[in-house]
């Protein structure tokens, strides 16, 4: 069969319908979307019994994923790397449940920050929660351990968490697919009652019992196919490498005729401790590539640095931030730097923009025309394409730290004597975390002008469902909003002059206001039309 | 055989689907290959770029290494430049002569044609208005493919059985449109 060509995230997808997937609840973040989409897309239009939705947020979803796995069957959750703080709560007391249908958790983390606000690293998590974690080091090798890994999670009764990076996401190549295995049926495991209430007295057996599966975890990844010590001939070498995920991509890019040094790869954790303790004793130092935080370098080097020399990020040998590449990682290696042309000065630089006709722009303008009377102001964004409102020629935003962050912040400052104290918030990112932050605000009386700029997807990450579409005004209302001091408007340039009266009028108004201009992304506008067409043809 | 591209341009021109026209055929010629793209935040109207890597061999980095590039294809003239660590030594650059003006300090065109003056091996050539001429004003960018298709290492048959795959179920008016543009933009010289 011929081979398909694959996104990362493609490939993940495919892999778990063939593995009997039942659902995947997730929310959407780049680099991760794609993974939730092509399974929608698949269940679309092969009417396939296969759930795939967009949850509120990142713990909804995994929530949601781990009640279709305690019912027996097999679900995935998706989500970027700082969408697993969100679902963090849940995701460190599934590993006290544990799963009873196969249960797959996918953090897509984005080193060099490609479009996110941190370069968390996301091993971190399975460390934490002390669970296997796969890194898959190419397409075909995320296929397969998805595939396998559905398997393993069950016989083992506990979620993997898979962690990919930007560049395995986002990247094409030619997958292998194998059969589909049918759906499992609903079946509650007997003893259910003893692991999924976690009250002191079971929590305190469920951590001993994940305790013990520690040994089974590690004897896993001593097994692993997928973590593969290579050791060349000659007995004795300086230095031998240890290479995760997809930097043993770049390492094998810089020795096209193959190692010259012992390298053990690594695509599964915990770390696979023989095949560590073989390699440090074949070498005199070890130097370690890794995507993201310095991990299994810390734990290589140890505090009282005893062992071998480890060499890494940590001691310069890499740069502490940032992604790697073909070209670091040969610098790292010792070999001669390559010659390159350098950029010509006359490249300017060409940074993403709000679209022409988008109606965050509309909001922008209004508000800014207004605050020129306000010098003291300071506006408090949030995580969507408003947040290109802080580039020129807006630069009207004076923050933006996480999902809800506007609403929540806004209040503090206020209370802190910010006047006026301004939060813009998208309606995806509303419903995500902003609604608890506005019953505080109501519950505290506080005085602010909360703009939920809405126009009814997720912006973004390319136009997926938002949960609260056609009912912000109302979840606003439910909340505690004065319906004197709840608008909507329609941001157009029509409306400029009302809106600004209307944002003026609110900022006067000594508590809580929302303002709701409400118009759809052109992008999914334009999309939609087109798929109309589409189908008329 | 091995060929590594850069496609580059602005977010929102298009060159997601000459990397599926190349990818394609590079399929069917039986070739390994790898193709990493950029998402999210660049899709407004910021610079994108695509790293196309074909071989006879498997592809081991996603990422094209520093100086390496065989070939750089823009939808740009500005953002070409932008990848001019990647090229190799004798690599070529093809692109589309119009600027895409969307920045308040896009530099002169005199002096990115200046920048242009040092680099040995280029075609620069005007795809909109090439296919505009052939009445198929959307298929700019199969023009910018054609006119790359000599440096690529695939064999021209493959490149429009690419087309065929890629633009089958849109009909086979548009198949011929841009078979059409791709065969102008490879007879383009000048």
């Amino acid at each position: 069969m011929r081979k398909k060509l694959f996104l990362g995230d493609e490939a993940i997808a495919q892999a778990a319908i063939d593995a009997g997937l039942s659902g995947v609840y997730s929310y959407p973040g780049t680099p991760s979307t794609e993974i939730t989409e092509y399974i929608q897309n698949y269940a679309a239009k092969t009417q396939a019994p296969v759930k795939a939705v967009w949850c509120s947020n990142e713990k909804t979803a995994m929530e949601t994923a781990l009640g279709m796995s305690y019912a027996g069957k097999r679900s995935l959750s998706c989500m970027k790397h700082v969408g697993l703080n969100v679902a963090a709560d849940c995701f460190m007391n599934i590993s006290m449940s544990g799963i009873n249908g196969g249960m797959l958790i996918v953090t897509a983390d984005d080193p060099s920050m490609h479009s996110s606000q941190n370069e968390q690293d996301n091993r971190n998590y399975g460390n934490f929660a002390m669970i296997p974690v796969f890194e898959p080091s190419n397409q075909q090798e995320a296929y397969d351990m998805i595939y396998e890994g559905f398997d393993l999670s069950e016989r083992w009764g506990y979620p993997i968490l898979v962690r990919i990076t930007t560049r395995m996401a986002h990247s094409r190549a030619g997958v292998a697919t194998r059969a589909q295995r049918p759906q499992n049926t609903v079946n509650v495991a007997d003893d259910s009652r003893d692991r999924y209430i976690l009250l002191p007295a079971i929590a305190r057996r469920r951590f001993r019992t994940l305790l013990d599966k520690q040994d089974t975890f590690l004897e896993a990844s001593e097994n692993s196919k997928y973590n593969q010590l290579i050791l060349p001939d000659a007995e004795a070498h300086h230095t031998g490498i240890v290479a995760c995920g997809i930097a043993f991509n770049y390492l094998q890019e810089n020795f096209p005729e193959g190692f010259s040094n012992p390298v053990l790869k690594i695509s599964q954790y915990p770390l696979p401790k023989k095949q560590l303790l073989k390699l440090a004793g074949s070498c005199r130092e070890i130097l370690v590539l890794e995507d993201g935080y310095p991990i299994v370098e810390e734990q290589l080097k140890g505090y009282l640095e005893l062992g071998p020399k480890v060499r890494g990020r940590l001691d310069g040998t890499l740069s502490r931030d940032g992604e790697l590449t073909p070209d670091n990682v040969r610098a790292a290696l010792g070999m001669s730097p390559v010659v390159a042309t350098p950029v010509p000065a006359v490249v300017a630089r060409r940074p993403p923009a709000l679209c022409m006709g988008c109606g965050h722009r509309d909001v922008y303008e209004a508000l800014n025309e207004v605050l020129k009377e306000y010098p003291s102001a300071r506006v408090f964004s949030d995580i969507g394409c408003y947040t290109l409102g802080a580039l020129p020629p807006f630069r009207a935003i004076d923050t933006c730290i996480d999902m809800g962050a506007s609403i929540t912040m806004a209040r503090g400052a206020a209370e802190a004597g910010i006047y006026p104290s301004v939060a813009v918030i998208g309606d995806s990112t509303f419903t995500h975390s902003g609604m608890t932050g506005l019953l505080d605000c109501v519950n505290a009386d506080a005085n602010l002008l909360i703009i939920i700029s809405d126009n009814e997807t997720t912006g973004m990450t390319g136009g997926q469902d938002s949960a609260g579409t056609g009912r912000i005004h109302a979840i606003c209302q439910g909340l505690g909003v004065a319906p004197e001091h709840l608008h909507g408007i329609v941001p157009l340039k029509k409306n400029f002059l009302e809106m600004k009266s209307l944002i003026r009028k609110e900022i006067e108004y000594k508590g809580v206001s929302v303002i709701v201009p409400c118009r759809e992304c052109i992008q999914t506008h334009a999309r939609k039309v087109r798929n109309k067409q589409t189908v008329t043809i | 055989m091995k060929t590594d591209i850069i496609l580059a341009g602005v977010g929102g021109q298009g060159i997601l689907s000459i990397a599926a026209v190349i990818g394609e055929a590079a399929l069917e010629d039986g070739l390994f290959m790898k193709q990493s793209e950029v998402h999210g935040m660049s899709q407004r109207g910021g610079d994108v770029q695509s790293n196309l890597r074909i071989s006879d061999r498997p592809v081991a980095s996603d990422l094209i290494p520093l100086a390496s590039a065989d070939i750089i294809i823009s939808l740009e003239p500005m953002e070409a430049l932008r990848y001019l660590p990647y090229l190799k030594p004798g690599g070529w650059i093809v692109t589309n002569s119009r600027p895409f003006e969307n920045i308040p300090d896009y530099p002169p065109m005199e002096n990115i044609m200046a920048e242009y003056g040092r680099i040995e091996n280029k075609i620069i050539l005007d795809v909109e208005q090439i296919a505009k001429d052939l009445g198929s004003a959307r298929s700019s960018n199969v023009v910018l493919l054609g006119a790359a298709s000599p440096y690529l290492g695939i064999s021209f048959d493959k490149l429009e059985n690419g087309i065929r795959n890629i633009f089958g179920r849109k009909g086979e008016a548009i198949v011929e449109n841009n078979l059409k543009a791709l065969r102008a933009g490879k007879e383009y010289r000048k």
